[in-house]
Formats: C-alpha cells, sequence, structure tokens
C-alpha cells in the first residue's frame, strides 16, 4: 500500500538554512549540506528545499566545518543530492524551461513552482509536457481575507484574485503533478495546520496534495492525516531544532497507526 | 581489493547522476559510461532511467553499444541491473505514447497501471512496499524495511511468473522486481530509496562479486 509522506521543507536564504515567520522573518539555522545529511539520516520520506533568497549572493560560510563553501544555488543542490539518498524538490526563483532542467541536472528530482505558475499558467502546461507531471510541484501560498482565502504571490507579497480551490484546479488541468498548500497566516507559529485550507484544496483535485503551514507538535501531523485525505505532510521550522525530528515524527505516527513508512535511523 | 567494477550506461538519463551517487557511497567501484570496452571491463552492468518508454528506447539504441551488451549480459552472462524505464525496455514491447519494441531479454509487455476506481491517480508517485513472491539473495538482510519509492504509470506485465520475484499493489499487482538469471529489473528508484535501496543494490553487486 502507498504510504503517506513526512517531508521537512528546508528554506535557502543566500546559502544559508533558514527559519521563517509569517513569510518575513527570518532566523539563521546552518549549513545545507550538513543539515540535509542529518534530515536524510534520519529517515525523511522525501526533502523540499526552496531557495527564498531574493538576491543571487550565495554564501554558505561554513568553509571552517570542513564543507565546501558555494556560490550557486545549482552547487548547493548538487552538494546536497550527493547525500541525500532520497527524491529532493527544489523550488525558488524558476523562471524558464532552462531554470528547470538545470535544477534536474543538478540533482533535483522534481521541482517547485510558485510565482510563475501564476503569472503564466501555461508555463505548468509547458514544463510537464517537457518533463513529464510527476516532476512538476505548484506550490500555492494562500491567505485567509476576511472569510475567503486567497492565493498569494512572490512571497506572499502580492495578493491574487484566485481562490487555493480554483487555482488548484488550473494547475491540476495544466498538468501539475502535485499542490503543496501553505498557510500563510500559519507560517511559523506552530499551532497546527490551517485544517480547513487543506480540506479544501484536497476535496478539490485528484492529484496529490501535501500540506505546509503551523506544525509545532507531532500531533499536527496526524490530525491532518486523520482529518483530511492529504498525501503528505510537511513542515519547515520544527525539524530544525529537535535531535532526531523527522525519525521522532515519524515513529509517532507509525506507533498511532498511521499509513507511514517504518521509522529507521540510519547511517548513511 | 575487491576487481568490481560497476558500469552505468549512459544514454542521457535524468538519474545517472543519483544512481553514481549512491554506488559510489556503497564503496564501488564505478563508471558511467557507453564506451564498447569501458562496458567490456566492468563485471556489473546498470540501466538507469527515467521518463518514457518509447524515447528512452530511441535514446539507448542511438547511444548504447546493444551488439556488445548483448554479449556481455546475454552470452557471457555478466550481471545486470534495469531500474524504472530501464526494467521496463527489457521486455519484449511497450505501449507507452505509441507502440514501440524492447530489448525483448525477458518475456512480456508493458502497460498502464491499472489504478481506475480507489481514487487513486498516475503517475503512482511515492513509497510503497513490495510483497516477496520467490526468494532470492537480493533480499539479504531487509528485513520488513520493504518501502521503496516509486515514479511511474507503467508497469512489466512479466509472461513467465517464475521470473517475478516481488510484485506491489497499486490499484492492483504489479512486478515491481523481476529476475531471469543474471538480469534483474526494479520498477522502484532504489537510488532514492535510502537503505532498503542501499541494500538491494549492494547484494546485487555482492552476490556476483569474484573473489
Amino acid at each position: 500500500m502507498k504510504k503517506n509522506r513526512l517531508i521537512p521543507i528546508v528554506l535557502l536564504k543566500d546559502g544559508w538554512i533558514v527559519q521563517s515567520k509569517n513569510f518575513s522573518q527570518y532566523q539563521n539555522l546552518g549549513n545545507p549540506v550538513a543539515t540535509v545529511k542529518r534530515l536524510s539520516e534520519w529517515a525523511s520520506d522525501e526533502i523540499i528545499f526552496l531557495d527564498i533568497s531574493r538576491g543571487d549572493k550565495y554564501d554558505t560560510k561554513r568553509n571552517d566545518q570542513g564543507y565546501k563553501n558555494r556560490g550557486s544555488f545549482l552547487d548547493i543542490i548538487k552538494d546536497v543530492s550527493d547525500i541525500a539518498f532520497m527524491p529532493i524538490t527544489v523550488g525558488g526563483k524558476i523562471r524558464t524551461i532552462k531554470d528547470i532542467e538545470d535544477r534536474l541536472l543538478s540533482g533535483a528530482d522534481k521541482i517547485c513552482l510558485n510565482s510563475m505558475a501564476i503569472e503564466d499558467i501555461s508555463f505548468i502546461n509547458q514544463a510537464s509536457k517537457e518533463f513529464g507531471s510527476q516532476c512538476i510541484v505548484i506550490s500555492i501560498d494562500a491567505k485567509k481575507n476576511l472569510d475567503n482565502y486567497l492565493v498569494y504571490s512572490k512571497g506572499g507579497r502580492h495578493m491574487t484574485n484566485f481562490t487555493p480551490v480554483e487555482f488548484s484546479k488550473i494547475v491540476e488541468d495544466n498538468g501539475a503533478g502535485e499542490i503543496l498548500i501553505n498557510s500563510i497566516d500559519r507560517d511559523g507559529f506552530g499551532g497546527g495546520y490551517d485544517i480547513s485550507l487543506i480540506e479544501k484544496v484536497v476535496e478539490s483535485v485528484s492529484i496529490p496534495t501535501i500540506a505546509c503551514g503551523g506544525v509545532g507538535e507531532w500531533n499536527h501531523f496526524s490530525e491532518a492525516l486523520e482529518k483530511t485525505n492529504v498525501d503528505a505532510v510537511a513542515a519547515a521550522n520544527i525539524f530544525h531544532y529537535i535531535d532526531q525530528s523527522v525519525y521522532l515524527a515519524k515513529k509517532y505516527l507509525y506507533e498511532s497507526g498511521f499509513n507511514v513508512r517504518k521509522p529507521d535511523l540510519i547511517k548513511i | 581489493m575487491s576487481k568490481t567494477k560497476v558500469c552505468i550506461l549512459d544514454y542521457g538519463s535524468g538519474n545517472v547522476r543519483s544512481v553514481y551517487n549512491v554506488i559510489r557511497h556503497l564503496q564501488f567501484d564505478v563508471v558511467v559510461t557507453n564506451n564498447t570496452k569501458e562496458i567490456r571491463n566492468s563485471t556489473h552492468v546498470i540501466l538507469p532511467g527515467v521518463g518514457a518508454f518509447p524515447s528512452s528506447m530511441k535514446k539507448i539504441e542511438s547511444s548504447i553499444p546493444l551488439a556488445t551488451l548483448e554479449i556481455e549480459i546475454l552470452e557471457k552472462g555478466k550481471p545486470f541491473l534495469g531500474i524504472c524505464v530501464g526494467m521496463q525496455v527489457l521486455a519484449d514491447s511497450g505501449s507507452e505514447h505509441e507502440s514501440c519494441k524492447g530489448l525483448g531479454w525477458i518475456g512480456g509487455s508493458v502497460k498502464k497501471l491499472c489504478a481506475d476506481g480507489d481514487g487513486l491517480s498516475l503517475p503512482h508517485i511515492g513509497w510503497n512496499d513490495i510483497s516477496i513472491t520467490k526468494q532470492s539473495q537480493i533480499f539479504n538482510g531487509l528485513k520488513d524495511y520493504r518501502d521503496f519509492y516509486y515514479v511511474h504509470s507503467y508497469a512489466f506485465d512479466v509472461e513467465d511468473k517464475s521470473h517475478v520475484l516481488a510484485h506491489t499493489e497499486y490499484g492492483s499487482n504489479f512486478t515491481s522486481i523481476v529476475c531471469k538469471d543474471n538480469i534483474y529489473g526494479f520498477q522502484f528508484h532504489p537510488e532514492k530509496s535510502q537503505r532498503a535501496g542501499q541494500l538491494l543494490l549492494n547484494n546485487f553487486i555482492k552476490m556476483y562479486e569474484k573473489e
């Protein structure tokens, strides 16, 4: 039987892993290669690696620790894919077919589109024709406006007229393989997923949906798996602060009887 | 020092780099090539794969010296492993987008997964477990870690069921591991399946290692 996935999301800003709160405050956490290696050893099912830098300057600042210092995002993806023997989804700043190709050649298995998918819906179509639907994840950032949710682009800075449900259907029709739904309001607060938002999106499409935004305890993962038909549960911040985090979260879900891969601490 | 030399066939498949990384991580000598001499000098051959059957088959035919490969694998019995589409092309034929001839090393054809009903979507992407149908040394040490990572919409319908080592359920059962003599095929991506994937790759190489 196919398993529900537990996915750590790693945010990269100017070459550093950061923690994000409300899409606006960032705290530096460390070197990407060391972090991904740890997440991989803790038996993550997959990893989503998002570049949220605004500029083009990357400095991993960790030549002191025995890791190579890296000046470009593609180099960082290469380093990460050398040590992570699991699927890697890469997102951030993808604007052309060439951008996608570069990321795949550097070791990404899937790519994640956000602003570009909103600006030019035909780009999703083009990308999925070129590389296959299985390779195209669309991340949707949603925010509550009065009683309605609306989709935002450009890292939460620009409001669109789409509701998450409308937009999810559009991306599915245009060949998206998966949807990553994120709540801007819940980002970084640790109070749990926005279950009603996730449910709306999951029920409107037949492609797999990944829930994101707001996990502060392990039972927030189980809440989403219990109350909605999400295919995967994802989180960022919570995985960075607890030793063996992914393993412990997986163990919690496995022992609670959820349909997840058996937890295994691996020495890679 | 072991004389093992794994050859990963190079025909522009997208996952060559990750297959290379994992074999190197397992500490075997490995080369990515389509050079006739290198294929002859290798002890194990791996055909990676992602994408569609017909386009992969075209690329394989135009870039890999198939005559040499068939002598090495079919006549000399060199161990061979096909991954994902690399497994599917072992079949006589495939039907993705257009009907297309395969290598025909193991009888059967490649068909679209039957995932109707149950609200299952294609491609089948994600972690799924295997059910072992025939014991083999390739499973040594696997215990109950049986989940592997899949990305595919088509699967190999193997003619002679005694060639099926394991199947996986997604809507219906499909062949996840095929084996005929020295020729193996994995429908999942062992290079993306963490420890379970590494274990099978390691077994595949060790089983045929010469002292």
